[in-house]
């Protein structure tokens, strides 16, 4: 037998009271506490979603803000937030929605009275969206995740069975809300690809959950015996490795995202790196907890077994 | 066992092959161009004389091309820097003005592979700059236009008929309507009226004092009205991005009532809004005196002057213009010719009108949405202005000139007479505009993680599963040329988020290859043999890799449905990536597996 001595099995106890409890514990508080940030605090939601003006400007010498600010002071726009963008040569203008500007024409204005000033400055972007859009874009988001949430639910349902199902959407739940809390919590911006990222989150936790799953049904049939809890456990561990390498192989890209992939793309690589943090933490420790809890047992995965997903296939090929 | 029929192997190697020749394209830079074609719509062909007169300008310059392409299409010049090409471009713009003349970065792709149909992937306005807006189409103002109109043709028609009214009014709810003191008189007016306007529906309306009827656009023209107020402001749209002079515009519908406009390359934002939203136009009225047949306006100086009702000309019938210098008095003039119709109504008018003085009014509708107190207000203007009064020295017809205008003015309104007027006016909702530099940092930023990324993987999959990682490292890298092929080949929209979504998709797809490996490894534990190992390993692990990929799929999905412009390209770069890694990470890696270990006695595995 050449069984190498790098493979090996752990045998922790995800599924133990003791666990699950703390699990369970340090889930509910961090739930609470993100909720609670976006009852209090809310999102600080970028103007994709809230409508206005966003220019960004680039100097070619550092410029000091107070200078950037008088500037705009002269044209009436005293309510701008005027900030650096990552360096000093950077700068960030927001604008609300104008009561007294005509809001397309905002930009041009803009540019022209930092022109006017003694830098020579670039435009770099402009944003801008109207409020009708910005709630459409709002609206459209959630429903958005809201379908992802739909999707998963029948394809787990279909694919195992209804409380596997509800465990694994419990589960994703999860995680978009610890993101969202952090995003809350940080006052980081909240725009539409952080949005997107979120999505890819819940796509990339569940794909975690679901391979847990698959052993999970894989191990139900094949060891007759065993209390399902155990066999639970034993799958979970059965799959660490994979969970782990795979989370680590995409924080290893996403990391390289954060650091090199631009100011334009931060938000959305922050999220990502706490989507596949939590999203894997999730998948270890809530999934299957969550689908113990809600009486998951054998026998409801018995009728949707597929054969070929047993062990027919090492069987019948050994050579 | 373990081993790939012949065919297998060969099928495998040509779609990697494909595949390959299809990602080329993307290796290759841009030449700074200049692109010519005929403006929208017009059947101007490009041929020899068109070539040969671009050539002379050409020659005058001391430019030579680095090449020429001609299509039916158009003609593309490619140049070696930029510095030529805008030279080239300033001295065509004005030799060549019957056509457009735009600037282009066209892609340095070989000729054999343009034969294969071989494209670079399209670039998303985000990493090539340009401007995005979303124009709203405002259709209450176009309705109150159209029952303004109803009005004065309901006075006409029932004073023709001889049904005497009392009131033919647009209320402030909306609608047109008639008054009658007399229910007979009123249903008889209502009867005929419906009979000449099927696309109205009537109401009556029985006051203590009066009859009325209402009329009002019927659900089913209310929806038609809609579609030609969005498709007559799009066909106008793409004759003014035409003159802009914008290489690879897109102009779309969206939704209901809105426009998507993409001008690549863009830079002066400030023009493409005042002529995209411009709703100018003009009118030709006969001076009149304070009385019924007159209604007031304004002219420019501040003063008020009154012009009769009836209309001679409007906007809709003159046929070409263009800005000129007035030979008389030397200043900024639009020298207009109308089509047929106006021309022969303007001969008619002036012939009889002699020595009597006739106005141009210029007519804009503006709309904006402001935001007082956290409730939005639509501001709906329309400016009627009075710009010229000349007196009719005599009768005309098709051409003539109007002058009373500044020069940017002129310049501005003989473009909006040419492409047309907006029938409705529009609003920007959304603008997104990206300058070239950002654009060029951002493909930077972005290939460089995506690089650092693959790097990082390779190099920590290697170490961990030694040969085998070895395997899927070049599946992935396979994976990222299948990636890029079918991006170009469907010409999907690559931007910042989509570059992200391959950088995800290579992090996902070694997860395909990590589920069998550690599969083969426990087999290998299990006691199995090698080769029995590596068959259960693959075939176990797919049902695992098919289901986890579908539910991120399912995210990709909604993610693109829902999504619009950056985000659309992160759904389309991860769903097509999940899908190429299940080719690559699963029948790529075996295949080549096969090749290597396949029905050979193995001691133990690389893995």
């Amino acid at each position: 037998m050449s069984a190498r001595s790098s493979y090996r099995v752990f045998n922790f106890a995800f599924l133990s009271k003791k666990t699950m409890l703390i699990a369970f514990i340090i889930s509910g508080l961090t739930i609470l506490l993100s909720l609670g940030s976006l009852a209090t605090r809310g999102l600080n939601f970028g103007i994709d979603f809230t409508g206005g003006t966003l220019v960004e400007v680039h100097y070619k010498n550092s410029v000091d803000l107070v200078e950037v600010r008088s500037a705009l002071d002269k044209g009436g726009y005293d309510d701008a937030v005027v900030q650096y963008f990552g360096t000093s040569h950077d700068v960030m203008i927001r604008f609300g929605l104008h009561s007294d500007k005509n809001s397309d024409t905002l930009s041009n204005e803009v540019m022209a009275l930092l022109r006017n000033g003694n830098q020579e400055v670039e435009m770099r972007r402009v944003e801008f969206v109207g409020p009708q859009v910005g709630k459409e874009l709002l609206v459209d988001s959630s429903l958005a995740v809201f379908y992802v949430l739909i999707g998963v639910l029948i394809y787990v349902a279909i694919r195992f069975e209804k409380r596997f199902a509800t465990g694994a959407v419990l589960a994703l739940l999860h995680d978009p809300i610890l993101i969202l809390g952090l995003f809350s919590i940080t006052g980081m911006e909240f725009d539409l690809t952080v949005l997107a990222s979120i999505l890819a989150v819940m796509g990339y936790s569940l794909n975690d959950t679901i391979v847990i799953f698959d052993r999970i049904r894989d191990n139900l049939l094949k060891l007759r015996k065993g209390e399902t809890v155990d066999v639970m456990n034993l799958s979970i561990n059965e799959t660490l490795v994979r969970t782990l390498m795979t989370s680590f192989t995409t924080l290893l890209t996403v990391l390289a995202l954060f650091f090199l992939g631009g100011k334009m793309i931060h938000g959305f690589a922050t999220s990502l790196i706490v989507g596949i943090v939590v999203g894997t933490y999730s998948s270890i420790y809530i999934a299957s907890a969550l689908t113990l809890k809600l009486g998951a047992s054998k026998a409801d995965l018995m009728p949707t077994i597929i054969p070929k997903d047993g062990e027919q296939a090492t069987t019948d090929n050994r050579p | 066992m373990n081993q790939y029929p012949l065919w297998k192997y060969t099928l495998i190697a040509v779609v990697l092959l494909v595949c390959t020749v299809y990602a080329l394209p993307n290796l290759y830079g841009e030449d700074p161009a200049i692109q010519i074609s005929p403006p929208y719509a017009h059947n101007i062909a490009i041929d020899d004389s068109t070539q040969q007169r671009v050539e002379e300008v050409l020659k005058e310059l001391k430019l030579t091309p680095r090449r020429i392409d001609r299509t039916a299409g158009q003609l593309l010049l490619r140049f070696s820097d930029t510095e030529d090409q805008l030279k080239a471009y300033s001295a065509l713009k004005g030799k060549l003005p019957d056509y457009v003349v735009a600037q282009n970065l066209a892609p340095a792709v070989p000729d054999w592979l343009t034969a294969l149909g071989a494209k670079p992937m399209y670039l998303g306005l985000d990493l090539r700059g340009g401007v995005h807006f979303l124009m709203a189409i405002d259709m209450q103002t176009a309705i109150r236009q159209d029952e303004e109109r109803f009005v004065q043709e309901f006075r006409a028609v029932l004073r023709e008929e001889n049904l005497r009214y009392q009131d033919v009014q647009r209320p402030q709810q909306g609608g047109v309507l008639v008054s009658y003191t007399d229910a007979a008189q009123r249903d008889k007016a209502a009867q005929l009226l419906s009979e000449r306007y099927p696309e109205l529906v009537k109401k009556n309306i029985d006051r203590s004092d009066g009859f009325d009827v209402l009329f009002n656009y019927s659900e089913k023209t209310l929806k038609e009205v809609k579609d030609t107020a969005v498709e007559q402001n799009i066909t106008t749209l793409r004759n003014r991005v035409n003159e802009l002079g914008v290489a690879e515009p897109v102009i779309q519908r969206q939704g209901e009532d809105r426009i998507v406009v993409q001008l690549p390359g863009v830079q002066d934002t400030a023009r493409a809004k005042e002529i995209l939203g411009a709703t100018a136009t003009l009118e030709f009225r006969l001076v009149g005196e304070d009385g019924p047949n007159s209604q007031p306006y304004k002219t420019r100086d501040g003063g008020k002057i009154w012009l009769k009702r009836s209309v001679i000309v409007t906007g809709d019938q003159i046929g070409t213009a263009t800005s000129t210098m007035d030979q008389r008095t030397a200043r900024p003039a639009v020298s207009v010719r109308l089509d047929s119709k106006g021309a022969k109504r303007m001969y008619e008018t002036t012939k009889e009108n002699v020595l009597k003085p006739m106005a141009v009014v210029f007519i804009e509708y503006k709309v904006d949405t402001k935001v007082v107190d956290g409730k939005e207000i639509k501001n709906r203007e329309k400016k009627q202005e009075v710009i010229n009064v000349a007196t009719i020295q005599e009768a005309f017809g098709q051409n003539f000139q109007i002058t009373g205008l500044a020069q940017n003015e002129a310049i501005n309104l003989a473009l909006l007479l040419r492409a047309g007027a907006l029938k409705t006016p529009v609003e920007i909702v959304e603008e997104r505009t990206i300058g070239p530099s950002l654009g060029k940092e951002s493909i930077q930023q972005g290939w460089n993680s995506v690089l650092a990324g693959f790097l990082l993987v390779m190099i920590y999959i290697t170490f961990r599963y030694k040969q085998f990682g070895i395997v899927a490292n070049i599946a992935l890298m396979l994976n990222v040329v299948v990636l890029i092929s079918l991006l170009s080949l469907l010409q999907a929209t690559l931007t910042m988020p989509g570059i992200a979504g391959i950088l995800l998709t290579i992090g996902m797809a070694i997860d395909a290859n990590v589920l069998i490996f550690e599969r083969i490894r426990e087999e290998i534990c299990n006691g199995n043999s090698p080769q029995a190992s590596i068959y259960a390993g693959f075939e176990k692990a797919f049902a695992t890799i098919l289901d986890s990929n579908i539910t991120t799929l399912i995210a990709g999905v909604v993610l693109f449905s829902f999504g619009t412009g950056p985000v659309k390209g992160f759904a389309v770069t991860l769903s097509l990536g999940i899908l190429t890694s299940m080719f690559t990470a699963v029948m790529v890696s075996r295949a080549i597996i096969n090749w290597f270990y396949g029905g050979k006695k193995l001691e133990k595995l690389p893995v």
